[in-house]
């Protein structure tokens, strides 16, 4: 009597903590968007935010500060294209818009799909760097040879923190063709 | 089928022995027989683990590259570090604990044991379809045990899909042996037995076990996010589709840190059942031990982000990842300084058991000090990624997790066998191990401080003294492991009876039963009086 008193006790505690188990493995899954949000908040890892609209810029401008804006342009490994800003930096009062070129052209013989990933350092201006209109919103598909201009108009936010007075924009762009081939055959 | 009727056709077993032949083995529900398995594989995972380090050591013997090419080489510490991990060290635990947990609580068996056998059973498929893709085309996994994306996504060999499976289901078997430890320890106790007069390494196994449960999972859930990057087009890791390479390394030492204590914890339980037998006297502190273990398994949530000091983390991250880290050493401090107490004015012998016990606490403080310096996050920005680090956990996890199965080896070995091991070849066995062991791992202390990089099969000209000392450590240390075999099976075929109590010191209800240990133990519960406080 008692041996079956024990099996139904092992048997309810086991169902238990195989519902820790998937609880766990949930958790685990759970940890991702929260990590985006975690990096969104404090602005970790460079995260700059989307879109943001042109009625919110050019309210305040401060006319009595500036702030250097640098860029920088990378590509992924082994991509083969030309990449560039049309500035190497910039001296901008915080709330005007200005606009920045990327040069990019596709040397290779073949159509090719590349995607840019921006990253703002120091990581407290990642939040104040605001896009009003940027190349990095969409995925850019290169026909063999071509070249294009591409703009990024943006400005730097009055609240951004009075000990930054330089910060970084890098964009590093990625090769995604197989990628969006295979979300294009997908979509038809 | 009525209950009455099972109940009495399984109390109709129990009078036969083992069933004859291979199917014993197969089909075993037993808890001494699934330990047996257990031990015996992962002392084959240990030999196969520790080849593949002597390839390491071979090639690191001279500078320049002798021997493999460096694809192979990064395949080698990739193998060796997952091997040793999950094949050699955690199957060897809970080995024991299988032996010994249902006899030191008074249980009859393991309270789930049919399960108790599938989780066994998977482990053998996990470790040959891991070990295969060293024979495929491309090769097997290359990109270090940590395996951290893009290296095991993006750029990995085709093999990788093996490797997360085995995963899988390397996982899958320490969760249902963890599920197994917890069920028999809160359900299968001997009336009398208290929590709080559960042998440490009954509470060590606990807490571990309850660590199992809680980052396993998380590592199943970040190799099924690899399988589908690479296979299904998602982007968890990849930053061109907006996912986070550095996210990876969160996931991972979310598990991994836990991970080291599940490697160690019951390491602290074996060796604090064997100070006390061989000093004759009770532990020093055993409720400290107890809240020391809980501590140290619960600051180990807390501190994973020690391993990636150098991805760029704000100051407050890395203060806090700092001190927590540091906190650790209070609770293991407790720990070791219990041990000392419990030697002090003790009666002390030093047979094979208690020589690596007392090795282990001597050489895993080493270990743990390295790890007070690494957590220091300025000092780690120089130490990071070099020999230092592996020095570092090397010495926590050889001299200290191993040294502790290999103490328990010998301390328990008479109670499996009914037969003393050779005392001489065990004191062999202990002295070349201890001596390769810091031929081996000292000097990579020298080497990681003077800027050796970790995972690089060459080395610039004025690391080679070191190296040579180290190699010739490596080969020290591993072929003395087969005087370890050695003993084993000349302990298996006879020698010297055993005694119930086999040591003169030894407490507790593991030493009431006879020598071997009978096919069924404790089928009536033990007479509570022989239940003494520790």
């Amino acid at each position: 009597m008692t041996k079956n008193v024990a099996k139904g006790n092992n048997k309810k505690l086991a169902v238990k903590l195989l519902f820790a188990v998937v609880g766990m493995f949930a958790f685990g899954f759970a940890l991702v968007p929260l990590y985006d949000v975690i990096c969104d908040i404090t602005g970790l890892n460079g995260k700059t935010g989307g879109r943001v609209e042109v009625a919110e810029a050019g309210q305040l401008i401060e006319e009595d500060r500036e702030v250097t804006v640098q860029f920088i342009a990378h590509q992924n490994v082994e991509m083969g294209w030309e990449f560039k800003p049309s500035a190497n930096q910039m001296r901008v009062k915080p709330g005007e818009v200005h606009v920045v070129h990327y040069r990019v052209s596709n040397p290779r013989d073949t159509l090719m799909v590349g995607q840019a990933i921006p990253s703002v350092a120091p990581n407290a201006a990642a939040g104040h760097l605001n896009k009003i209109e940027c190349f990095c919103f969409a995925e850019q598909p290169l026909q063999a040879g071509e070249t294009v201009d591409m703009a990024l108009r943006f400005f730097v936010d009055p609240r951004l923190p009075e000990e930054i007075t330089k910060l970084t924009l890098s964009y590093t762009l990625y090769d995604i063709t197989e990628k969006s081939k295979t979300a294009a055959v997908a979509s038809r | 089928m009525s209950s009455a009727a099972i109940d009495h056709a399984h109390d109709h077993d129990h009078h036969h022995g083992p069933a004859k032949g291979i199917s014993r083995w197969l089909f075993t529900t037993n808890h001494k027989d699934i330990g047996t398995l257990y031990l015996w594989f992962s002392f084959a995972m240990f030999l196969l683990g520790g080849t593949f380090a002597l390839v390491i050591r071979a090639e690191l013997f001279q500078p320049g590259l002798q021997f493999v090419e460096p694809n192979f080489f990064n395949q080698m510490t990739t193998m060796h570090g997952l091997v040793m991990v999950f094949g050699a060290v955690m199957p060897a635990f809970v080995g024991l604990a299988n032996w010994m947990i249902p006899l030191m609580i008074g249980a009859p068996d393991m309270a789930l044991p049919r399960m108790n056998n599938w989780s066994f059973w998977i482990l053998p498929f996990a470790f040959t379809l891991m070990v295969s893709t060293l024979f495929m085309e491309g090769g097997g996994p290359n990109f270090g045990w940590t395996f951290y994306a893009p290296l095991s996504t993006t750029y990995a060999p085709d093999s990788v899909t093996y490797f997360i499976f085995a995963v899988h289901i390397m996982g899958a078997s320490s969760i249902m042996g963890a599920i197994n430890v917890i069920a028999t320890i809160l359900n299968m106790r001997a009336p009398g037995m208290t929590l709080m007069k559960m042998p440490l390494f009954v509470w060590t196994w606990l807490i571990t076990a309850y660590l199992l449960i809680a980052v396993m999972p998380v590592l199943a859930g970040v190799v099924t996010m690899m399988l589908f990057d690479i296979h299904f087009g998602t982007s968890f890791f990849n930053a061109a589709g907006g996912g986070d390479p550095v996210l990876f390394q969160h996931l991972f030492w979310f598990f991994g840190h836990p991970e080291v204590y599940i490697m160690i914890l019951p390491a602290f339980g074996i060796v604090s059942a064997i100070i006390p037998t061989f000093a004759r006297k009770r532990l020093f502190g055993y409720d400290s031990m107890v809240y020391a273990t809980a501590s140290i398994a619960f600051l180990s949530f807390i501190v994973w982000a020690h391993h990636m000091f150098t991805v760029g983390m704000p100051l407050a991250g890395q203060l806090f990842f700092m001190y927590a880290t540091m906190l650790i050493a209070v609770p293991t401090g407790v720990k070791v300084f219990n041990w000392v107490a419990t030697m002090f004015r003790g009666a002390m012998t030093f047979e094979t058991p208690m020589l690596f016990a007392i090795a282990f606490v001597v050489l895993f403080t080493i270990g743990g000090f390295t790890g007070v310096m690494l957590a220091i996050t300025p000092a780690d920005f120089q130490y990071h990624d070099t020999y230092f680090v592996v020095a570092h956990f090397h010495y926590v996890l050889v001299p200290g997790a191993v040294f502790s199965l290999m103490a328990a080896a010998y301390y328990w070995l008479p109670k499996w066998t009914g037969y003393m091991y050779d005392e001489t070849l065990g004191k062999l066995h202990f002295w070349m191990s201890f001596v390769g062991v810091n031929l081996l791992f000292f000097p990579q202390h020298f080497l990681g401080l003077a800027g050796m990089p970790r995972r690089i099969p060459d080395y610039a000209l004025q690391f080679a003294n070191f190296n040579w000392i180290s190699s010739v450590g490596a080969f020290l240390f591993g072929f003395s492991q087969l005087i370890l075999l050695l003993v084993v099976i000349k302990c298996i075929r006879g020698g010297k009876k055993a005694t119930a109590q086999v040591w003169e010191g030894a407490q507790g209800l593991e030493w009431t039963v006879p020598s071997p240990a009978p096919y069924h133990t404790f089928e009536t519960p033990p007479d509570p009086s022989l239940i003494k406080a520790q």
